[in-house]
């Protein structure tokens, strides 16, 4: 008896878009592409991540312009979709605070190996939520939601982003599950040691906007943090103001985007760390001067990297337009796979999806005409 | 009672018109989540708000109260609002 060939694993893309998800196969060598979509067309998908635990199980999250908020969750590789029974969603009022209500589940997070089915969700307006059973149901998690510090870190409506304040970057460390992060627009980045019953501010070292006090915590913007895969001591952030590098046990950022050319400045929405090398980082700078355009700087987009963990950059720009183009990527939308030349995926808000096969060196452009696109997030299909 | 249903919802009742009991709004809604689950969520936050862009019409009047006692002769339309521009 000839025993069954396990399933061999390949690469796929999941881009979420303002009118609907997208799944992208391709193979290791990255040359052709399968489009697999649209998924819920006409849905909000602000997020859609594949369980590494599994290689299988989708979450996606949804709304549209009329509907509330929901998750849909696939075992199938979005050849079906079931609908989370219990979607995140705010408890009642507590502490005399006002009551809140999730207009938007903007950031998946699934949880370490050690755990699996748990996953962590941020929301807008600011929360933090957990499922303990693969997504099907979600709970409030931690202490944030109904803690009046953190209600006052929160800041209003206003202090958000164009599109609502937002909870995003959870973080676990892989050596611990109970030391946890997340950074919020606006309200700064929060650490916890003890699995989420309290958390503090890491916000040391993080410019603000000129002519605000940085000890209130509420002013500060990160835009996006992640953790070394190679070093969970190291962390990056892309922040309203600036490119930052933590190395724990240290507790304050250092602004390594000082080292970038001054014309392009440091301001983006995402960070993408090299998988086997923390030293190496790639950025997407954008427009942040007077009313803030958030487009590529002169209209010129390029991925800038560096090797040295910040001291040098170099600009990547070989097959991306060389003017006119006014587009930039938000703080999902940009990943790297885990190949032995890694490969570099962006998507932008004009609807096009980027890649390069030499992390970085050449880009090519997979598909256009999608709709302004969200995130994007590789995945490693069993 | 007869409860029109709009698009955007068809994905859960399968269809533009569903039965559904109940003599206030609210226990509408609950009947329509027991036969078609998330249904409601969609429509009502947690909070128990009507979302923002969902109207229900009754016997002619636009319906914000989820308390609101309902004719049973009459149906429940739940339209999205024109807010798409």
């Amino acid at each position: 008896m000839v025993a069954p060939r396990p399933p061999r694993e390949h690469l796929a893309l999941l881009v979420a878009t303002r009118k609907g998800a997208w799944i992208y196969h391709t193979d290791s060598a990255r040359q052709s592409w399968r489009v697999d979509g649209p998924h819920f067309l006409g849905h909000i998908i602000n997020h859609m991540v594949l369980d590494p635990r599994d290689g299988r199980t989708l979450l996606a999250s949804a709304s549209t312009g009329h509907l509330g908020p929901t998750l849909f969750r696939s075992t199938d590789l979005g050849k079906s979709w079931q609908e989370a029974a219990t979607p995140p969603a705010f408890g009642p009022s507590r502490n005399d605070l006002p009551a809140r209500a999730v207009s938007c589940t903007f950031w998946l997070t699934p949880g370490p190996s050690s755990e699996p089915g748990v996953w962590y969700a941020g929301t807008s307006p600011q929360g933090l939520f957990r499922s303990a059973d693969g997504g099907q149901t979600w709970a409030p998690f931690s202490m944030i939601n109904d803690d009046p510090q953190f209600r006052h870190w929160f800041g209003t409506y206003q202090d958000g982003t164009p599109d609502g304040p937002m909870l995003h970057s959870i973080i676990v460390d892989p050596r611990d599950p109970r030391h946890l992060y997340f950074a919020m627009s606006g309200g700064g980045i929060h650490e916890s040691r003890d699995g989420g019953d309290t958390f503090t501010p890491l916000v040391d070292g993080m410019d603000i906007v000129d002519g605000f006090d940085s000890g209130e915590i509420s002013f500060h913007d990160p835009h996006c943090v992640r953790l070394c895969p190679s070093n969970p001591d190291r962390l990056y952030q892309q922040n309203h103001c600036g490119i930052y590098r933590l190395d724990r046990p240290g507790r304050r950022w250092t602004r390594i985007g000082r080292n970038m050319p001054a014309d392009i400045g440091d301001v983006g929405f995402p960070v993408v760390i090299h998988p086997r090398d923390d030293r190496t980082v790639w950025v997407f700078p954008m427009d942040g001067t007077d009313v803030w355009p958030r487009t590529s700087p002169q209209g010129q987009p390029a991925v800038y990297a560096t090797r040295d963990g910040g001291e040098t950059w170099q600009r990547l720009d070989n097959g991306l337009p060389a003017g006119q183009a006014w587009w930039t990527v938000k703080r999902q939308a940009m990943c790297a796979d885990s190949e032995a030349s890694v490969g570099l995926y962006f998507g932008t808000t004009s609807g096009e999806l980027w890649h390069s096969r030499d992390e970085g060196a050449h880009w090519s452009c997979v598909a256009r005409h999608l709709p302004e696109i969200y995130a994007v997030e590789t995945a490693c299909v069993a | 009672m007869r409860v029109l249903i709009p698009s955007a919802l068809h994905a859960y009742t399968g269809s533009a018109q569903v039965e559904a009991n109940g003599d206030t709004v609210g226990a509408v809604l609950t009947d329509l989540e027991r036969q078609f689950p998330g249904i409601r969520f969609r429509m009502v936050d947690e909070q128990q708000r009507l979302r923002r862009h969902i109207r229900i019409f009754h016997a002619g009047e636009m319906i914000f109260d989820l308390d609101t006692a309902l004719r049973p002769d009459r149906e429940l339309c739940i339209v999205q609002a024109l807010s798409g521009g």
